[in-house]
């Protein structure tokens, strides 16, 4: 093992790795009190602002859904492509990572089926374009009438019938790839309130 | 108890969608920060991260040129840039193991899935502030320690050579700053 210089990071030699201890700058932003003022929580005033910023979260959803019609529209009239499936697998990609934050929470299982349809389909000319026009109506109506009280329950059987039909469909094109299909049904490792 | 000044670091937002970057700005100026700055893509945000040699970056993984991996592999080149350390926060849509391990052997120091909250991103950035892991360098890997523990009942080869001296334990200054607080 070998120390190296202290003011650059310190830095350990091993026999096949470097265990370095670069200096923190951040440090500087650190201090430490005796009690948390409650009128100053930093995640409180952050949430507030988000709170403030909602008004737009509507519009925005609605773009967003725009944006995945578009990106449907294009497959259809020109088949797909890397330029076409990548449009298509960002645009629900997108929204299953925004829904829950504007307000749509019950969207984003739709939206996440069609991103494992595009994915995980080994061939992507052997994606049904009628699948990918179902997940992409269901998504839109979900957001469309979000507004009736039991918008909830039909959310949760569309998305339910569409899951089972895209991992049926998944099964079947992956049958030759038994460790890819294996990871594909593993359970997600990261929820939102879990790090590495 | 422990406190950011939130004021005294510097942000780099990357990301393709306009809407979050709004969404993680005012996140950012909500906790406090003053100096955040944005990049639409990769390409962008890697110049960007040489003009403004932001504290902490925050990156998307799917985005047009090259993506928040290859952003990383990027910064994370010893000698290629002014702070190759720098703390990275991948948000992402992205969940399953394989993705979530894909962003850890590229070197990112966070991993959040969206959806975000403020609770979740500040957190991240308390913990990367004031717990920041050592870095390994090996022929194949130049990034944060990837052992966030050790686990007494592991089973199978030391993969890393250097004998007892090579498990590092790490006490986390957060840690430290509870018990004295």
């Amino acid at each position: 093992m070998t120390k190296h210089s202290a003011k650059k990071p310190s830095v350990a030699t091993y026999a096949d790795h470097e265990v370095i201890n670069p200096p923190n700058p951040l440090r500087k932003a650190l201090s430490t009190v005796k009690s948390m003022d409650p009128n100053d929580d930093p995640v409180a005033r952050a949430e507030q602002a988000l709170v403030q910023l909602s008004g737009e979260f509507s519009a925005w959803m609605e773009a967003e859904c725009k944006r995945l019609d578009q990106a449907r529209c294009a497959v259809k009239s020109k088949g797909f492509s890397k330029a076409t499936r990548e449009a298509l697998f960002h645009a629900a990609h997108d929204i299953k990572g925004q829904a829950a934050t504007f307000g749509y929470p019950w969207v984003a299982g739709s939206a996440d089926s069609l991103c494992r349809l595009i994915e995980h389909t080994p061939d992507m000319n052997r994606i049904p374009v009628s699948l990918v026009d179902q997940h992409v109506d269901a998504v839109r109506a979900i957001v469309r009438e979000s507004a009736r009280p039991e918008v909830l329950g039909i959310a949760d059987e569309l998305t339910k019938r569409l899951r089972e039909v895209t991992e049926e469909f998944l099964t079947h094109e992956n049958r030759d790839r038994p460790d890819y299909l294996e990871g594909i049904l593993a359970p997600p490792l990261a929820p939102s309130d879990q790090s590495f | 108890m422990i406190r950011i000044d939130f004021n005294k670091l510097r942000f780099l937002v990357i990301d393709d969608n306009a809407h979050m970057r709004r969404i993680l700005r005012t996140l950012l100026h909500g906790f406090g920060a003053r100096d955040v700055y944005e990049a639409e893509d990769g390409a962008a945000g890697l110049e960007a991260f040489t003009h403004y040699m932001p504290d902490i970056v925050l990156t998307d993984w799917a985005m047009p040129i090259f993506d928040g991996l290859e952003l990383a592999q990027m910064i994370r080149q010893p000698g290629a840039n002014a702070n190759p350390y720098v703390p990275i926060i991948m948000l992402t849509g992205h969940s399953e193991k394989k993705r979530v391990m894909e962003a850890r052997d590229a070197g990112i120091t966070e991993f959040m899935a969206k959806p975000i909250s403020a609770k979740a991103l500040y957190q991240r950035i308390l913990n990367v502030v004031a717990n920041p892991r050592p870095f390994i360098k090996t022929k194949t890997y130049f990034g944060p320690d990837r052992r966030r523990n050790v686990n007494p009942n592991y089973v199978g080869p030391e993969r890393r050579k250097g004998g007892k001296a090579d498990v590092i334990r790490q006490t986390a200054l957060i840690d430290k700053a509870r018990v004295a607080g």
